[in-house]
């Protein structure tokens, strides 16, 4: 388990996490999400004992990362694609990794295998590929067979053959029992992986929620109605507890509600609709909407309005 | 397959990694890169080749020298062989003592190296310990190897014998003057964390600064200049101290101390720097 406690991080003016507060649980796939910049790495980085927060805590099992005994059977992390020593080959920047640990070398084959990188074992390692190099990262982080692993964007660099094997490979760590803390700037990815998420932005707590109840909040179905009796529909909804947002050519968006009951609504109060459309939110805009102020680096353009932004504001973001 | 549990050895549960393994571990990244190899090999070449090469040099021109200088050689000798060589060869060890520390920055490997092994005290003293120890070695053979290699050059014109006053301390002396510039190196590698600044760094200390500090007027620049690390630390080789003001194991001494200031600010700003 992985406990955070108002932990602060602050680099001169720049605070890159504020006061963040959250629990990681054993036995299920917690997502990390933010945009890029919203302090994910920086987070991961102060658990792992790299860098010394400003203030607040974050214990793994109760301790700091620097007081584990033998911390690679504890926690397995992924930080960077390559945290690796060019020069030398996979074996071995594997090898003086068991040495701390007193891992048996028999490991180390095992782990290669397991990644699927046994082939390319003593070469070394600055011929890799991003994709060889996650591999690589992620062999390590299972060297120790630990029960807690930490992956910082682990899907990035893999070709969709790898996205399919870190998933499956995510998903069968957490059945086994382990707690495993993964972040990503994808919620779609996120949303077919974790079973839980914690959502930052500007290095603050924006969600911590399960990730069904997380889709079912902020992409819920929203129906699109036109009408030309748009107040007496409106009256009708409200009686029916929809929440009904209007655009700005009139149309209305209706949350929580399906559109056969609208549809039947309109006929028992005799309004005439022109369109009565079902528009799938997306989980990938729900989210957009849900950190865009808290979202450091924006595009040029503005982000574009879609109906899902109507269905953010309607699910009391 | 991942859920095979993996023997423990005995002494997992000290609370920290267990310090022989950060020794094994610290070894098995020494011995698998290559500048290691490349560096001892620089190393060696350079002490060999020209301590051979030079003293050759001047006993093929030893009837062209002024009456002063060959009096000044069969004086003394010693430290013309030991420094012969020294002077290139100083250099691959600082090369290799900044790239042990700096190349963990650079490459980004510092992230798996404390994620292993957190408590950061040991995993320095462990690499200082491990880098050290073959550096003491190789510098007393090549020093013992030298010595022995310019004396029968040399043994036309002049006779030094290791029996000699302070001979043997100046011989040993200049292996132990290795090691420490080794560590003196790694110590700056691990401060500045950049191998080309670090190197620069070293060797500025190393060759640059003594002949500035030399323009200093007087006795300012005099006892400045004794004081410096190399210079200092180059006493243990002199038979006769060069300048009054430090003994042979005094000079050692200041550079000794020097290179622990050194070590003991990396490792202050090792514990206290995010990695």
């Amino acid at each position: 388990m992985i406990e955070v406690k108002d932990l602060v991080k602050r680099y001169g003016e720049t605070t890159a996490v504020d006061h963040l507060t959250f629990t990681v649980e054993p036995g299920r796939i917690t997502g990390f999400l933010g945009p890029n910049g919203a302090g994910k790495s920086t987070t991961m980085r102060l658990i792992l004992g790299l860098d010394r927060p400003t203030s607040g805590t974050a214990l793994i099992d109760g301790m700091p990362y620097r007081s584990l005994p033998d911390p690679l059977r504890y926690v397995g992390a992924l930080l960077e694609a390559k945290a690796v020593h060019p020069g030398r080959t996979a074996f071995n920047h594997l090898l003086y990794l068991a040495q701390t640990q007193g891992v048996p070398k028999s490991r180390i084959n095992e782990v290669l295998d397991l990644v699927g990188l046994s082939a390319v074992a003593k070469k070394r390692t600055k011929g890799f590929s991003l994709g060889m190099g996650q591999r690589l990262g992620i062999a390590a982080a299972l060297l120790g067979n630990p029960r807690l692993l930490i992956l910082d964007e682990p899907v990035n660099g893999l070709d969709p053959e790898g996205i399919v094997w870190i998933r499956n490979l995510m998903k069968q760590l957490a059945a086994e029992g382990r707690t495993v803390f993964v972040s990503s700037h994808l919620m779609n990815e996120m949303a077919v992986t974790a079973d839980h998420v914690v959502v930052i932005g500007r290095g603050r707590l924006i969600a911590d929620t399960a990730m069904d109840e997380f889709i079912a909040r902020y992409a819920e179905n929203v129906v699109l109605v036109r009408t030309p009796q748009t107040e007496k529909l409106r009256e009708a909804l409200n009686g029916l507890g929809a929440t009904v947002t209007s655009q700005q050519d009139g149309a209305l968006l209706v949350n929580k509600t399906e559109a056969a009951a609208i549809g039947e609504l309109a006929a028992a109060n005799g309004v005439v609709l022109h369109e009565l459309s079902p528009q799938r939110g997306s989980l990938e805009e729900a989210f957009m909407e849900l950190t865009r102020e808290d979202v450091q680096f924006h595009g040029p353009a503005g982000i574009p309005t879609g109906p899902a932004s109507g269905a953010a504001q309607g699910g009391g973001a | 397959m991942v859920t095979d549990a993996i023997p423990r050895t005995a002494g997992t549960n000290d609370g920290h990694a267990n310090f022989g393994r950060l020794l094994t571990a610290e070894w098995t990244k020494l011995r698998t890169v290559r500048s290691t190899a490349w560096s001892f090999a620089a190393l060696i070449i350079a002490v060999i080749g020209f301590t051979a090469l030079i003293i050759f040099l001047r006993v093929q021109s030893w009837s062209q020298m002024t009456t002063a200088d060959q009096a000044q050689t069969r004086l003394d000798p010693v430290p013309q062989i030991l420094g012969s060589g020294l002077l290139l060869g100083q250099l691959a060890v600082c090369v290799l003592g900044v790239l042990v520390a700096s190349s963990e920055y650079t490459t980004g490997m510092i992230r798996s190296t404390l994620l292993a092994a957190p408590h950061r005290l040991r995993m320095l003293a462990a690499k200082c310990i491990v880098f050290t120890i073959p550096v003491l070695i190789i510098g007393e053979v090549l020093s013992f190897a030298s010595y022995g290699i310019g004396k029968s050059i040399l043994a036309s014109k002049v006779h030094t014998s290791l029996s000699d006053p302070h001979v043997t301390r100046a011989v040993i002396g200049e292996g132990l003057y290795l090691g420490v510039l080794g560590l003196f190196a790694l110590a700056i590698g691990q401060l500045i964390r950049h191998t080309a600044g670090a190197i620069t760094t070293v060797i500025a200390l190393v060759l640059v600064i003594v002949p500035l500090a030399q323009l200093l007027p007087g006795n300012i620049g005099k006892h400045v200049s004794a004081y410096l690390p190399t210079n200092a630390g180059q006493q243990i080789m002199q038979i006769y101290p060069k300048d009054q003001i430090l003994s042979a194991w005094q000079g050692f001494g200041v550079f000794g101390l020097w290179t622990a200031v050194l070590l003991a600010i990396a490792a202050w700003l090792l514990v206290k720097r995010d990695a």
